[in-house]
């Protein structure tokens, strides 16, 4: 094992994950508002801000997908120390994780049942950049339309006609962080 | 405080409850299944909101707590002391100050912000419920869209009483999609179930969490001949004077002598520092000078 | 003039305190040891133990001493405590095949390999207050006999070996935890068991009742009830192979039911399954009639519409902690939704008054 994946958890678990979340609530309530946030130190390819996520979010009850060159060793030992969680196949996944390339295609995913929509896959979409601009948003959480950065349109339009199924997901560059759940109506800027 | 973790919950459950926020985030007014723990106060007394609670607070928190309004109230006491003392959370009466808020019945009259949270007890989040015990049937509804029953129940109000004859916890339709509990609060509040804050609900006993994001639609069933009304005592506060705000009926001796007074304690406080009066009220600064 | 009722905190730290003083009840009586419940009350330490889902009889007796024997309350305590722990692994099946009973007996047969032991029962003492405990003096000591060696197998393999029961089914599938996932309906068994062996004594006993008077009748007898100890065993990964962590006190009980076929099964006797942790025999025999009342769709038979037989009723019901808070909550205050109620009950009289006039105005008229 590599010395490097014992560190890079969270210093102070109870408290950096409270402040993680918070900012993770706060992404998926308001789409399009970007936060920081802070705590974590993956190994690459991973983002800063997509090792918080999973810090706080995840736990040997929930079975991660890797795509990509997320797929590696490094981040496989990181999660299995720091996490504990299962890496599974991309249709067993709660979790995904990956570049917008390497998650497709989306519809292996669970996106929930009639009964259950909960149980849906939440993807973690890593990114170059994030900006509020772009694809305009509408829909719960925003007053009137917000902006983001979406590396597209038109899987994000085919996702939220699944309602109340369909993907959540979450987007990280570096340390900053975003989310579109599925209610949220997106159209080309 | 070393005894038990930060905001009491050990991580793995506040992960698993973190987890269920937010998919009620996603699917606005859908019940989350979670696997509510065993709290240290008994079920009924707010176990969900508590748990709900515990795993949003950071330690920068302000936390607020009322119950039917008001912050004294045994409940509110009790709990509010449960975070300063696990959580170490500074808390507040004044609704401005609060960045969380756990309610029980009722919304503060004071409009909130983006940057609070409001986080409801719920007893029991099933709307269909008391029209159909089965949870499996239920469920079945939700999933169907199937809120026929719910319409034939107050229309059947109407045509006994000559009105909907719900009170509190009055259902609601969010985002056009499921009908939601609002929780027991009188259906005075229920307009302000559109806010600007986020809402969260927890229900400890029934293992249920859901929520209400920001600016989400939230519509009360009626009718259009029988459009939804959100009623009060026809009264302005004997304290305060205020004439918006949802008013307790207070015995005053054996006679039945009633005054009506805010259930918003911290809003009732608040007019009054700031010079109003109501009929049976005294200015705080002849109380003070007595 | 009206003065908002304050000093909520101070009220409740009083009422604390005069609660601990109540407690402890005339300080000129010896005050009770965790020692003397847990020796002197085991059958009460026992009841705590199995709902409170911790086998621990020493936080049990502590728990039973700071609820004042209220039970429940003392259950309350020990779940509330229960799950703040951290869960280090999953110990093995325990092997009641192997249990060193203290009391075992069968209702069907008359005698039976490993042979019937009454132990300590209650069954065919005289209940008649005995005055002499109310002096306190020693208890003269019991007969002692050599347990018998090896272990005692279970009566019903007997009627197994002849294929007159209905096989269960071995699985390796690990079962659901009740306290770990929100209950999903339908049930599997392990998961009815699990609620029914951590559900209200009173609660099973009475809905087991129901289906001996009628309500979903299923015939049963007791084909065997053991009581004694049991080694609990857990895999250590870093050994590579179990070991015993420690033992614990069971009860179990197999009961044996008649069964007439159905579509699907031929005519056989079936089974009801009861396992409780300590002495707790009214509460595992309620267990094995409430497991198979419970039983009725994998058996092929008719719904009766029992309550015994509505999963989903004795799930939801049978939990004396959920049921004690939701029903005690109420009175909790509830004034904002008593105004609210109050406020169109004098809406709907004045509507209904005036309508009333309308018509008698009407009338006159």
């Amino acid at each position: 094992m590599n010395a490097d994946v014992l560190k890079g958890g969270f210093a102070d678990a109870p408290v950096d994950a409270a402040h993680a979340f918070r900012a993770a609530m706060n992404v998926m309530a308001r789409p399009g508002v970007i936060e920081e946030v802070a705590g974590a130190v993956p190994p690459a390819p991973m983002s800063v801000a997509a090792g918080v996520l999973l810090l706080t979010l995840c736990d040997p009850e929930t079975p991660i997908a890797l795509c990509g060159a997320h797929d590696c060793a490094d981040v496989r030992e990181w999660i299995a120390f720091h996490i504990g969680a299962p890496v599974v196949a991309p249709q067993k996944a709660m979790f995904v994780v990956g570049t917008w390339c390497a998650v497709q295609p989306l519809e292996v995913y669970a996106i929930g049942t009639a009964e259950y929509p909960d149980r849906s896959a939440t993807v973690i979409v890593e990114m170059d950049a994030l900006a509020a601009e772009g694809a305009v948003l509408r829909g719960p959480g925003i007053k009137t339309q917000a902006a983001l950065s979406l590396p597209e349109v038109a899987a994000f339009q085919r996702n939220a006609v699944l309602f109340p199924l369909g993907l959540d997901f979450f987007f990280c560059a570096g340390s900053r962080l975003a989310a579109l759940p599925r209610t949220t109506r997106v159209e080309a800027f | 405080m070393s005894d038990y973790n930060f905001a009491y919950l050990d991580e793995q459950t506040k992960q698993m409850i973190r987890r269920a926020i937010l998919k009620g985030l996603a699917i606005p007014g859908y019940q989350v299944p979670f696997a509510s723990r065993e709290m240290p106060m008994p079920y009924g007394w707010g176990t969900g909101g508590v748990q709900v609670s515990a795993a949003t607070l950071t330690p920068d928190d302000t936390m607020k707590v009322i119950d039917q309004g008001a912050d004294d109230t045994t409940n509110a006491v009790s709990i509010r002391k449960f975070f300063e003392k696990t959580a170490g959370v500074a808390t507040t009466e004044a609704t401005a100050e609060a960045s969380v808020i756990q309610t029980r019945h009722r919304i503060p009259e004071e409009t909130l912000r983006e940057d609070q949270i409001l986080v409801y007890q719920v007893p029991i989040p099933e709307p269909l419920r008391f029209l159909e015990p089965s949870e499996v049937e239920t469920r079945k509804m939700h999933s169907l869209e199937e809120y026929g029953l719910m319409h034939v129940k107050l229309y059947e109000d109407i045509a006994r009483h000559g009105a909907i004859a719900t009170a509190y916890a009055y259902p609601v339709k969010v985002e056009g999609r499921y009908v939601m509990d609002p929780s027991p609060i009188p259906k005075f509040d229920n307009p302000k179930l559109e806010m600007a804050a986020i809402q969260l609900f927890g229900a400890g006993r029934e293992q249920r969490i859901y929520a209400v994001p920001p600016y989400t639609q939230v519509v009360s069933l009626d009718f259009e001949d029988f459009p939804f009304e959100a009623s009060k005592a026809d009264h302005p506060c004997d304290l305060c004077g205020a004439e918006d705000s949802y008013l307790d009926e207070v015995i005053m001796d054996d006679a039945g002598t009633r005054m009506f007074v805010c259930s918003d304690t911290d809003y009732c406080a608040g007019r009054r520092a700031a010079g109003h009066v109501g009929a049976q009220g005294v200015s705080t600064q002849e109380e003070d000078a007595a | 003039m009206y003065v908002a009722v304050k000093g909520g905190e101070r009220a409740i730290d009083n009422a604390h305190a005069w609660l601990a003083e109540e407690r402890r009840g005339d300080r000129d009586v010896a005050e009770l040891s965790v020692a003397q419940i847990r020796e002197q009350l085991s059958l009460a330490v026992n009841r705590v133990m199995a709902e409170g889902s911790l086998y621990d009889p020493d936080l049990a007796a502590l728990a039973i001493k700071q609820a004042r024997g209220d039970m429940i309350e003392a259950i309350f305590l020990i779940r509330a405590y229960r799950t703040t722990l951290p869960r280090f692994g999953y110990s093995k099946p325990v092997e009641t095949a192997d249990m060193a009973c203290d009391r075992r007996i069968s209702a069907t047969f008359k005698d039976a390999p490993g042979g019937q032991v009454l132990g300590p029962t209650f069954d065919y003492t005289h209940r008649l207050l005995d005055f002499a405990l109310a002096a306190e003096g020693e208890v003269p000591e019991a007969a002692e006999a050599e347990a018998k060696p090896g272990p005692v197998p279970h009566i019903t393999e007997f009627l197994n070996k002849e294929g007159l029961i209905q096989t269960e089914d071995e699985s390796d599938e690990v079962p659901g935890d009740l306290t770990r996932e929100p209950l999903e309906l339908p049930a599997d068994r392990a998961l009815r068991l699990q609620s029914l062996t951590r559900g209200d004594e009173g609660f099973v006993l009475g809905m087991a009742y129901s289906t001996q008077r009628g309500y979903a009748r299923n015939h049963a007898f007791v084909g065997e009830l053991r009581i004694g100890r049991v080694a609990v065993e857990m895999d250590i990964p870093e050994l590579g192979f179990a070991i015993d962590i420690g033992e614990i006190e069971l009860t179990e009980c197999e009961t044996v039911n008649q069964f007439a076929g159905s579509k699907t099964e031929p005519p056989q006797f079936t089974r009801g399954y009861g396992l409780v942790f300590g002495q707790s025999e009214r509460k595992s025999i309620s267990m094995a009639l409430v497991d198979r009342a419970l039983r009725w769709k994998e058996l092929g038979e008719d719904n009766l519409g029992a309550p015994a037989q509505d999963e989903e009723f004795v799930l939801y019901h049978s939990d004396n902690i959920q049921a004690t808070g939701f029903l005690e909550h109420i009175k909790l205050p509830h004034y904002v939704d008593f105004q609210s109620e109050l406020e169109l009950i004098r809406k709907l009289r004045r509507e209904a008054m005036e309508a009333g006039e309308t018509v008698q105005q009407e009338a006159a008229e």
